[in-house]
């Protein structure tokens, strides 16, 4: 791959939530600034930009990561899925996302985007979580206003409330 | 904050990413997972020229056993050494110290060897190294080196990789019969930069305890047959030549006392774990 210039705006091309997007970035361009001000996608928010709050949390070809310790260049060609991605076309909310309304489990806001982007990877992979792997699992977001009780409880209804899915359809 | 500019190279062989570092030296820094590196460039603590990017080279993309050690290549993350189905068997120490590395979320794109070099004293993968006696393999247009891990980190942050070297591999003894091992870390949050880490392994009748996070460096101890007086007398002088200092976290006094007790149940810990 040729070297690409720090005096150039250099043209990315990557599907966010399933449609192709693209737009210019110089090479220190922060993944989570590229989504924010070149494609307008401010769901993600972006707290601490050095990879401890979680708040930029996004998932690059399904795995939860910190999108202000990625550079835009480093997704060319990939899968990102954002929080405006969660909701169904209509607007409908996710079952985790629901879960978070039904449970009071944000207060301000800030950090939900990040939590709910953990989560999501995390419910794939842990089918029937205790709560004690779910502190774990949020243990790299940072939320200062619910004390994460209620988090927890939302994480425990949406893993419940998806097993019932699974099992129905079969 | 905001990283100052930089050109960005992503290398299609370790060849040309070799190559770029023998002509730049210290303008240029290879980035991996960046999960160490990232947050330097975001506050301007490193400033490079070039950033070359290993993450996506095949060749460096890879878990094998050789020789009685596991190799580790560059671009492996850590999440994917969790995950490999070896690890339990084949390396029971990484397999306890695994999960206290970060969070998932930096586990998915940080790697093994990136946190090997970036050294931090108190982190979890340096740690398991310096116990188990492992090793680093470091390359450059000239040819390849191997440095155990007591050559290779030489203090605070800083290693003994020149400035034209990258790592290509990190080697980690495998499991031998009727080993035990065991991995502790206090920390205030799960995933947090450990204020102790403790490893511990046993051979034979000796055993050996790894420190993070109070001297500059990981520091192992090792022991002969040790028993209860002793043993809380070798964890004590061990506490105190260990030379940590107050800071923001704990102080000395605080650290001192977690070698002594967290040291000691993890020996017992690895001792109760012996086959």
């Amino acid at each position: 791959m040729p070297r690409l210039s720090k005096d150039q705006r250099h043209h990315i091309t990557f599907t966010l939530n399933g449609e192709e997007v693209s737009g210019y970035a110089e090479p220190r361009m922060l993944l989570s600034d590229f989504l924010r001000h070149e494609i307008g996608a401010t769901g993600t928010h972006v707290g601490c930009e050095h990879g401890v709050c979680g708040a930029c949390t996004v998932r690059i070809d399904g795995k939860a990561v910190r999108s202000c310790l990625t550079l835009a260049v480093q997704v060319q060609g990939r899968s990102i899925e954002t929080v405006e991605g969660l909701a169904g076309p209509d607007g409908e909310l996710s079952p985790l996302q629901q879960a978070f309304h039904r449970n009071f489990a944000l207060q301000c806001g800030f950090c939900t985007p990040g939590i709910l982007m953990s989560l999501c990877e995390f419910l794939e992979h842990n089918t029937n979580p205790t709560k004690e792997q779910i502190g774990e699992a949020l243990s790299g977001n940072m939320c200062r206003c619910t004390g994460y009780s209620e988090i927890v409880t939302a994480a425990l209804e949406t893993a419940k409330e998806l097993t019932v899915a699974h099992k129905t359809e079969r | 904050m905001k990283p100052a500019a930089f050109d960005y190279l992503r290398a299609d062989s370790i060849d040309e990413a070799l190559e770029c570092l023998a002509q730049l030296g210290d303008d240029a820094r290879v980035i991996a997972g960046g999960q160490s590196l990232m947050p330097m460039l975001n506050m301007r603590l490193a400033k490079p020229e070039v950033l070359i990017d290993i993450s996506a080279l095949g060749e460096l993309d890879y878990i094998k056993i050789e020789r009685g050690m596991i190799e580790v290549g560059a671009a492996v993350t850590q999440a994917q050494l969790a995950n490999w189905p070896e690890l339990p068997k084949q390396a029971p120490l990484l397999q306890a110290a695994i999960s206290h590395v970060g969070h998932f979320q930096t586990r998915n794109r940080g790697t093994v060897c990136g946190s090997l070099c970036h050294a931090d004293p108190s982190s979890e993968l340096p740690l398991c190294l310096a116990t188990l006696g492992g090793e680093v393999v470091l390359a450059s247009i000239k040819g390849k080196r191997t440095l155990s891990a007591s050559e290779f980190q030489i203090g605070m942050l800083s290693t003994a990789k020149r400035a034209d070297e990258m790592m290509i591999a990190a080697r980690y003894p495998t499991n031998q019969a009727h080993t035990g091992y065991a991995f502790d870390e206090f920390a205030r949050r799960h995933g947090d930069f450990a204020i102790v880490a403790a490893a511990a392994v046993t051979l034979g009748d000796k055993i050996r305890l790894g420190i993070g996070g109070v001297a500059d460096r990981p520091q192992v101890l090792e022991l002969d047959n040790p028993n209860g007086n002793s043993l809380d007398d070798a964890l004590n002088t061990f506490a105190w030549e260990l030379g940590g200092s107050d800071d923001i976290h704990a102080t000395a006094r605080y650290r001192r006392e977690l070698v002594r007790r967290l040291g000691k149940q993890t020996l017992q810990d690895a001792i109760a774990c012996r086959a």
